[in-house]
């Protein structure tokens, strides 16, 4: 049989999955505890011989693995004015599967020197300027970089005009510098995907062995990708199809985990009528937004505070009291589960409000706006209303018998305002596939589209 | 995406102004005319003109109203630019620029009292203006 085995080393738990690449369908799954600390390989082998006892002896042609383990790829980002440069940065950072822990605008200061180098990134993303634009802010920044102690990769995406002074300046120092093509080549256009690569690569050959993951080098071809990287490229071909084959078109997905929350859209939210304007930053087809603090057990708190506790005790159809008393549970044990029906319902609520506030975050907004000529429609960010098919990934999430009752207290909502799905129906990717697909079209695209297909394809109306 | 004449201009129509037709002209023309052009169209605010300045180092905004609110959406602009390190930058605004037909000269102290550097009245065919941003920013006379 020609098999193919995927990995991924989450923060939490090493996932396998087993692909027999003739038949196009999944073998079997299996996961078992990330053992970063000592060594990689024991929590691998673990998992994998859980798999072992599902598919039977399996000798696999490929070997491939995604990882957001020991922090995932932790990165720093700058630009020049925050709605613009900075705001190219910072989504170039999270679509390359990041975890952007901050985005600088304007000059760097002494102080926030400081903070970078006590955040000690992974990566730095250094932008500013659009090209023959201004290039003092992105010198001066280069100069700050380069005065740090550490050794992490500077990647300089900022006006072509700055660049190799930028990487002259840098290079003084112990950070490698490397060049690619300014995330912001001219006004309000785009262009993050050649500094995507580049991040990416930097992760391939530095960061996973900085983090000790290559000791399980022996068995994986290699690591190729960040996890939510992966996770992106499967959305993708999902999205878009194979040659011959057609995608399931616009789609979004949430990865909703303890801590953060992962919303993902391939669509290009462009308005929905001719009377509305779009103005800002035109947004990525394939955008990718994270909330740091909206989750269901260590950001518990975050999304009661985003979403206003009595309408967690209207969704959850607790009292605010009792929502409290459930919450105290959580604060002293982030690793429990439903155990009554009161954490149920509390639970029901938390993941659903988690969903609509990082819906509400990644989503554009509509304003109608009184000119003389009559009244206009003002977008800003990407018009989601007609994405009819949400994915759904995360523990909290593919477990719930109540899945489509919850989506649809996320999305309803009395906010015109706000450009979420109007009724996307949910898709549960109960088996934890989406990563796996995702590293494994980067050798049998077709392969990972035809199980996809086959999993998430269904007819949703 | 560089003009011949290496000077960058960012333009739109301020305000809640959707007048699109004069600001696709404008914009042609000073293309033609050698210049790098950061068309921001319409419905532009105050604040998207500078940003728009600040990352591509432009040289002159120019601002257009046609619906005669641009005295009030013009405010403050100069306070502004000077605020975002757009110090000394030239700006210039045109078009229907108040309400009803007032002394031309009267309108164009208030505007210059505002800090805009040339102001042009209703009727204004391009070639001035672009003879105006060549004296000004290249001393072409």
């Amino acid at each position: 049989m020609n098999a193919a085995l995927l990995t991924d080393f989450g923060s939490t738990c090493t996932k396998v999955t087993a692909v027999d690449l003739s038949a196009h369908r999944i073998l079997g799954t299996a996961y078992d505890f990330t053992t970063v600390q000592t060594d990689v390989a024991h929590g691998l082998d673990r998992a994998l011989q859980k798999l072992k006892e599902k598919t039977g002896e399996i000798d696999y042609q490929v070997h491939l693995a995604c990882s957001s383990a020991a922090g995932g790829l932790r990165m720093l980002s700058c630009g020049l004015v925050p709605s613009l440069t900075a705001k190219a940065a910072h989504l170039a950072a999270l679509g390359a599967g990041a975890k952007v822990l901050k985005t600088y605008a304007y000059q760097l200061t002494e102080e926030d020197g400081e903070e970078i180098t006590r955040l000690s990134p992974d990566i730095f993303l250094l932008t500013g300027g659009t090209d023959g634009g201004n290039t003092e802010a992105i010198v001066h920044n280069a100069r700050v970089l380069a005065s740090l102690p550490g050794k992490f990769p500077i990647v300089i995406a900022g006006n072509r005009a700055a660049a190799s002074k930028c990487r002259e300046i840098i290079e003084t120092s112990d950070h490698p510098a490397l060049v690619t093509e300014n995330v912001m080549p001219s006004f309000n256009v785009l262009n993050i995907l050649p500094a995507q690569q580049l991040i990416r690569d930097i992760f391939l050959e530095r960061i996973i062995k900085a983090k000790g993951l290559t000791k399980a080098a022996g068995i994986m071809d290699d690591i190729v990708m960040p996890t939510p990287s992966a996770v992106m490229t499967a959305l993708q071909l999902l999205s878009d199809g194979v040659d011959g084959k057609m995608g399931l078109g616009e789609l979004m997905a949430v990865d909703l985990g303890g801590a953060t929350t992962d919303i993902y859209s391939i669509a290009s939210g462009a308005p929905g009528s001719a009377a509305t304007l779009l103005s800002g930053l035109p947004e990525p087809y394939a955008k990718r937004t994270v909330e740091g603090d909206i989750g269901m057990r260590y950001s518990a708190r975050g999304v009661v505070e985003a979403a206003g506790i009595q309408e967690v005790a209207r969704v959850a159809g607790l009292s605010a009291d009792e929502v409290e008393r459930q919450l105290l549970r959580i604060d002293e044990d982030k690793s429990l589960l439903p155990d009554c029906p009161e954490m149920e319902k509390l639970d029901f609520a938390l993941a659903s409000l988690a969903i609509r506030t990082g819906l509400l975050r990644h989503a554009g907004t509509v304003h109608q706006v009184y000119t003389p000529v009559g009244p206009v429609f003002q977008q800003k960010g990407k018009d989601l209303t007609r994405v009819q098919r949400l994915l759904l990934t995360g523990g909290a999430l593919i477990h719930s018998p109540r899945m489509h009752d919850m989506l649809k207290a996320a999305l309803t909502i009395a906010a015109p305002e706000a450009l979420i799905p109007w009724h996307a129906a949910p898709v549960a990717d109960a088996e934890y596939i989406l990563s796996a697909m995702g590293l494994l079209s980067q050798k049998y695209p077709e392969v990972a589209f035809d199980i996809m297909y086959q999993t998430f394809g269904k007819d949703v109306h | 995406m560089e003009g011949q004449n290496g000077k960058t201009l960012v333009m739109g129509v301020i305000g809640a102004d959707v007048h699109a037709v004069g600001n696709q002209i404008l914009s042609f023309a000073f293309r033609e005319a050698g210049f790098n052009v950061i068309n921001l169209g319409v419905m532009v605010s105050q604040e998207e003109y500078i940003e728009a300045a600040i990352e591509s180092a432009a040289d002159a905004i120019v601002v257009s109203s046609l619906y005669g609110h641009g005295e009030l959406d013009c405010q403050g602009m100069r306070d502004k630019c000077d605020e975002a390190g757009l110090k000394g930058i030239l700006l210039y605004v045109g078009g229907n620029i108040v309400v009803g037909k007032q002394d031309f000269t009267e309108v164009e102290k208030r505007f210059h009292a505002m800090g805009f550097d040339r102001v042009f009245g209703p009727g204004t065919a391009p070639e001035v203006t672009i003879a105006a941003l060549k004296k000004d920013l290249l001393g072409e006379e």
